[in-house]
């Protein structure tokens, strides 16, 4: 494992495929974009398929950042890397650094538990536990030591309004999660990972299983919690990444091939590929 | 073009149909076989039992003469028993199962162990009480006591409950795990707040299956040396008992023909406790499923 390296290396190009990380030297440049994430020539494998290669990437507090890219090309391998999710498959095996707040993730410093609470997750499916609207809720603050009645009232009710479904839940509260609908559950999912107060949430295909009207609500959502939070959202959908992200990065074979900001990959990008597929040409 | 000839389909309609209603009344009879061979001997059971079936017989010890013979002694024998195995067995197996389940590297040592789990449900009860009478009858020197009987039934009902156990926990959607690792949850937390009570139904009804085995085993306890003469009850776990199975097992073989309708008694009272002790389980066990 590779020991932390200087806070302020921002590495550049690092192989001829990986165009460099734009998206933070244009022109909103300024003192306010401070990374919350950094990747220094990340590379993971599954077993012999080397799934992710040299990722340089840089993500910024208080915004979206899209991850968009064809099926297979290791978007989610790379965001569940973020929070070391991909450890669960056993024959993961990774190199390189990924720096949370300048710290490294693999650093035996930073235990897994510390990090996941930091930086939360939103999942693909809508995974609610089989309890309680609230219990669901409360779950994070329980696990992590909150034990008082008034405070986890009011850590789910702010979670739940912050997840814009405090007045579709609130007069059940103590009915099992299992009988929302699935959007609903979504939004719970949302709130549960807000009630531990988390510094980043990852969201891996938030929308994919929902229906647009749901869809709607968690992108508007998405785009209210970044003054608070900052977002990693993977998505197959390009027309939400135009939508809700600041920047986007474009990942296609296990490479970054572009990552700028999202109106310029949208508009203007500087790869082939990249035009190619935002403009729906495969994918 | 048609691919499909429509005659054809038609038929073949009527056969699908007649197979489809013959299917459910062959399931629907060997249901039946099983129902009526189990009313049967409930029945006969019954019928030899009643007469004996009072208050003497549950309050007396056991007795040469079939006047004043009991089932007094077996019966407390019986629950000191279960008190030992069911909570060891449950522990062990649910442990063992969560270790297998959640935490063993998943290689081919573990997958070796899993097989032999599966196989180890398969060996003799003989086998178990042999091996009870070597280890803690003889090496721990517990005698024939309700400890070391209690820890030989508990390995031999160990297997069920470790391969129902497993089937439970793995029947937990993996998403659910990821959302409670997710967020920080150490693995016992996981364990303990999410995988477990999603398990519990499917856990129970194994114990439901290994109790029933328990309850009513009489091979190991032959082997270990249950006493059936015995007019006292145990006042601790190293005093020597009697057992439900041994009595009716003893009964069965004596040869005055009154003894064999005590025996029947002796079934049908083992049943009503082991009913009993199943509702608790099941109550149990609806009460966690009724939170999907």
């Amino acid at each position: 494992m590779v020991n932390i390296m200087e806070a302020n290396t921002i590495t550049k190009n690092a192989g001829t495929a990986v165009l460099e990380d734009r998206a933070h030297t244009g022109t909103q440049e300024s003192a306010e974009r401070k990374p919350v994430f950094k990747t220094n020539n990340f590379n993971l494998w599954y077993g012999d398929n080397h799934a992710l290669q040299d990722i340089n990437l840089r993500f910024n507090q208080n915004e979206v950042s899209a991850i968009i890219g064809p099926s297979g090309c290791g978007k989610s391998t790379f965001v569940k890397a973020l929070n070391r999710m991909v450890e669960l498959v056993p024959i993961v095996r990774t190199e390189g650094e990924i720096l949370y707040r300048d710290q490294d993730i693999f650093n035996r410093k930073m235990t897994v538990e510390e990090l996941r609470t930091k930086v939360g997750m939103v999942f693909q499916k809508p995974n609610p536990f089989p309890k309680s609207i609230y219990d669901n809720v409360a779950y994070g603050p329980r696990v992590h030591g909150i034990r008082k009645k008034k405070i986890l009232d009011e850590v789910v009710e702010k979670s739940l309004r912050d997840a814009a479904i405090w007045d579709e839940v609130k007069d059940r509260l103590n009915e099992n999660a299992y009988g929302l609908s699935g959007g609903q559950q979504q939004r719970i999912c949302i709130a549960r990972a807000l009630a531990t107060e988390p510094d980043v949430i990852l969201m891996d295909e938030p929308t994919s299983a929902l229906d647009p009207i749901s869809t709607t609500k968690v992108e508007d959502l998405m785009h209210e919690l970044k003054k608070n939070y900052s977002i990693i959202v993977v998505t197959h959908n390009m027309q939400q990444a135009a939508r809700v992200s600041d920047t986007t990065a474009f990942f296609y074979q296990g490479y970054v091939v572009e990552h700028d900001d999202t109106k310029v990959i949208f508009e203007n990008p500087r790869d082939q590929r990249t035009e190619d597929y935002v403009s729906g040409r495969f994918g | 073009m048609q691919l499909i000839d429509k005659n054809v389909i038609a038929k073949k309609r009527s056969g699908r149909l007649t197979l489809n209603n013959a299917m459910k009344w062959i399931f629907f009879l060997c249901t039946m076989v099983g129902l009526i061979v189990l009313v049967t001997l409930i029945v006969d059971t019954l019928m030899d039992a009643v007469g004996y079936l009072n208050m003497d017989f549950l309050t007396n010890f056991s007795s040469s003469r079939v006047e004043s013979a009991g089932f007094y002694g077996a019966i407390i024998g019986s629950l000191w028993l279960m008190f030992v195995t069911v909570p060891v067995a449950i522990f062990l197996s649910v442990a063992t199962a969560l270790y297998l389940e959640e935490y063993a590297p998943k290689n081919k040592v573990t997958d070796f162990i899993k097989i032999n789990i599966s196989n180890l449900a398969g060996v003799p009860s003989v086998v178990f009480g042999l091996l009870g009478l070597a280890i803690f009858v003889r090496a721990m020197a517990m005698g024939n006591s309700v400890l070391a009987a209690g820890l030989t039934l508990a390995l031999m009902i160990l297997p069920v409950i470790v391969v129902s156990s497993q089937e439970a926990i793995r029947s937990v959607p993996s998403t659910v795990r990821e959302a409670s690792i997710g967020m920080g949850a150490t693995k016992w937390q996981t364990v303990s707040r999410i995988i477990l009570p999603a398990a519990i139904p499917g856990i129970i009804t194994g114990i439901i299956l290994a109790i029933s085995r328990a309850i009513g085993e009489t091979a190991p306890l032959v082997v270990i040396g249950v006493p059936t003469t015995l007019l006292v009850t145990p006042d601790g776990f190293l005093d020597s008992f009697q057992a439900m199975p041994m009595q009716i097992y003893a009964w069965i073989k004596m040869p005055q023909e009154e003894f064999q309708y005590l025996a029947a008694a002796g079934i049908i009272v083992l049943l009503a406790i082991l009913i009993l002790m199943n509702s608790v389980a099941i109550f149990i066990r609806n009460k966690f499923s009724r939170r999907y």
